[in-house]
């Protein structure tokens, strides 16, 4: 127990930016096969450091195949809230699910260099107290550390609808669901929300039988993903309204809320629309009545390819859709970047006209029928995928993995794990680092990034940036 | 001024001080008035804040305060009434000392609802015990004053102080909180929101302990 607040909670998103810079990263080390330990890697990134660009630690986990996928703090600046009650915590442990495995890692992190292995929670644990199976993504928030989940019960995850469990945010024990009126709510992915006001907004991927062994292009055909978004009372654990953005927009994702809680805005990235291949961003937002609405506010466009340069997958298309699977909104809502895996762009718009968001800057690297390497001449395998922004908002990290069995159909004779960094220009714009540059240790694949002291994708804020 | 006199006055300061310990204490809910504003784009959400919280704070004290008043009319239990009391505080700071865990109940009240949140938080806390033997002094001296009325007449006495005790508290709690929170809003910014803030929960359950202590001395051998 501190007798402070911990220095890295941060009253508002502007005081966050302005706190001294990461030094550390922390990144999801994954065995794509199974063949051998997940882990985390700890990343130097401070420019000062003789080790700077290198993974100087790894914490390797002791079973096989949990596969790693997203992770998140006990603790965020959402302690600084007296309606919360925990001012005194932490940040100090990383929740790292397995979405195979159901097994749940809590890592200690305070020794960057020493991390370790702090507590094991097993899978019938979380089976059995919450019926939810496959945890994905982790918030902390006013009732403790919430973790989303891609499954339901039963061997295949379809017994019952996914949702979101809660944990102990000290004792890391597994309280159980958080839903009590998840109204169509049937399948799910993230989450995130705005404390002060009191709203959640979650989204949805598909069921485990349609992503565990690759996608199902029948069911991506036939719409059968997920393509809502819901909105919940935070507190009252309750879905109050469902939007559906369109059958055709297949897979939506990553939920991104404006960080100043003044602002009733966010965006979500939908991967596919299958009416044209494209990649989208829609904007919601709440109507003067109250009312949530949303509204596509960017398109991005496939690129015509040959059939005979792409996987057996989108030969028929004769074209790369975008794929947009990540998307991370800077900390003063001003860049939104959108990582488009299929075509191998890191793109940045300027929102700051949430409804109209402009192209700022764009960094090609990677990419199916493509493959464009970094600038230091070394390959970028597969595409730009999960994206982290630091606190400040001068360096944007990526790396290349979307998720194992998805990897192998998108880019069936490629291998290997990158993380790599790009700059932001004073006005926008974006390039590539050329002096970082990780690749992963033989065997590993990456995907989320998490940098010390909070980033752009994990802390929630109860006080506006004034 | 007699020796009796400077003790029922240092009781009353005792409630006052009690309040700007509370009122200071961020946990008991004056960022949540900064907050307010800032939401708010408007200052005038500041006092409508402090207000809903000293409100909450007011009834949380009552709440406590009152069954006490009303027990006390049974004039001849006094001792064990107070002694009863001075045991409850003891052990209600030896839990909090104990159990270091917060209730999560809280964590589900809405963040508008800021006078029920304020009303359960101190429940939560025990901030209402922490004035019980402070107030059933007050009563002793009252209580010998009044000499042998009518049970009637004391109880009513009693009501009647218990009502004074807590909104002397709740005043002094909010002017504390007031200060704070008007200072860091127009003046000091939201950075030293987390400098001002302690871990007082150590402190707290404490005093608790102290308090409760006094409750049972003051009743064996004061008044």
């Amino acid at each position: 127990m501190n007798l402070r607040p911990d220095p890295t909670f941060y009253a508002s998103p502007k005081i966050a930016m302005q706190a001294p810079v990461e030094n550390f990263a922390f990144t999801v080390m994954l065995s794509p096969d199974g063949s051998q330990e997940d882990g985390i890697a700890v990343v130097d990134v401070n420019p000062k450091s003789d080790t700077y660009g290198q993974i100087v630690h790894q914490v390797i986990v002791p079973y096989k195949g949990d596969e790693f996928h997203h992770f998140g703090w006990n603790a965020c600046s959402s302690a600084l809230s007296p309606l919360t009650g925990h001012a005194f915590l932490e940040r100090r442990y990383l929740i790292v699910p397995g979405i195979r495995s159901s097994r749940v890692y809590i890592i200690d992190v305070k020794e960057p260099l020493e991390a370790k292995i702090h507590k094991i929670i097993e899978p019938e644990e979380i089976f059995e107290k919450t019926g939810y199976s496959r945890p994905h993504t982790i918030h902390c928030g006013p009732e403790g550390i919430y973790v989303s989940t891609l499954g339901g019960g039963g061997k295949d995850g379809t017994d019952g609808p996914p949702g979101i469990f809660i944990m102990d945010c000290e004792t890391f024990e597994v309280i159980g669901q958080y839903e009590m009126d998840r109204g169509p709510q049937d399948k799910h992915y993230d989450f995130w929300w705005n404390l002060p006001q009191d709203y959640m907004v979650s989204s949805e991927w598909g069921l485990p039988p349609q992503f565990e062994n690759g996608l199902v292009a029948e069911d991506l055909l036939s719409n059968k993903y997920g393509h809502s978004i819901h909105f919940w009372d935070l507190r009252a654990r309750k879905n109050i309204q469902t939007i559906d953005l369109g059958e055709n927009h297949q897979m939506a994702l990553e939920i991104r809320p404006a960080h100043d809680p003044k602002k009733s805005y966010g965006f979500c990235g939908v991967v596919v629309d299958t009416t044209n291949l494209q990649g989208a961003i829609f904007t919601w937002w709440r109507d003067d009545d109250g009312k949530w609405q949303a509204k596509k506010t960017i398109t991005i466009d496939p690129r015509p390819e040959k059939a005979d340069n792409l996987p057996p997958l989108l030969q028929g298309f004769e074209a790369v859709p975008p794929l947009v699977t990540d998307i991370d909104l800077s900390l003063d809502d001003k860049y939104l970047y959108v990582a488009c895996w299929g075509l191998g762009e890191m793109h940045q718009y300027d929102v700051s006209d949430p409804m109209n968001p402009v192209l700022a800057g764009k960094v090609e690297v990677g990419g199916i029928a493509r493959g464009t390497p970094h600038p230091n001449g070394k390959p970028f395998v597969y595409g730009p995928q999960m994206v982290e922004i630091s606190r400040d908002g001068k360096r944007v990290y990526w790396t290349n993995s979307l998720y194992s069995t998805w990897d192998d159909q998108f880019y069936p004779n490629d291998e290997g794990g990158q993380m790599v960094m790009a700059r932001v220009g004073e006005n926008g714009g974006l390039e590539l680092d050329p002096d970082f540059y990780i690749d992963f240790p033989k065997g590993y694949r990456s995907h989320q990034i998490r940098l010390e002291g909070g980033d752009c994708s994990t802390d929630s804020f109860c006080y506006p940036s004034a | 001024m007699g020796i009796e006199d400077l003790s029922v006055a240092a009781l009353w300061w005792a409630v006052i001080i009690s309040g700007f310990y509370h009122g200071v204490n961020p946990g008991m809910g004056w960022p949540l008035a900064v907050s307010a504003a800032l939401m708010e784009r408007d200052h005038r959400a500041l006092p409508k804040a402090l207000g809903l919280l000293a409100l909450g704070h007011f009834l949380s004290m009552l709440a406590i305060l009152l069954p006490f008043s009303v027990m006390l009319f049974l004039v001849d239990w006094e001792l064990q009434i107070r002694m009863g009391a001075g045991l409850i505080v003891v052990a209600m700071g030896i839990y909090l000392l104990v159990n270091r865990r917060h209730p999560r109940f809280l964590a589900r009240v809405h963040p508008a609802r800021l006078a029920l949140w304020s009303f359960l938080a101190a429940l939560a806390h025990g901030a209402g015990l922490m004035l019980v033997p402070i107030f059933l002094g007050i009563c002793g001296f009252e209580q010998q004053d009044v000499g042998h009325e009518a049970a009637q007449t004391l109880m009513t006495s009693n009501i009647r102080l218990a009502f004074l005790v807590a909104a002397v508290h709740t005043v002094a709690m909010t002017s504390a909180g007031a200060v704070i929170a008007v200072f860091i809003y127009l003046w000091l910014g939201l950075k030293f929101l987390s400098k001002t803030w302690l871990n007082l929960d150590v402190v707290w359950a404490l005093s608790l302990v102290c308090v409760g202590f006094f409750g049972i001395y003051s009743a064996l051998y004061g008044h």
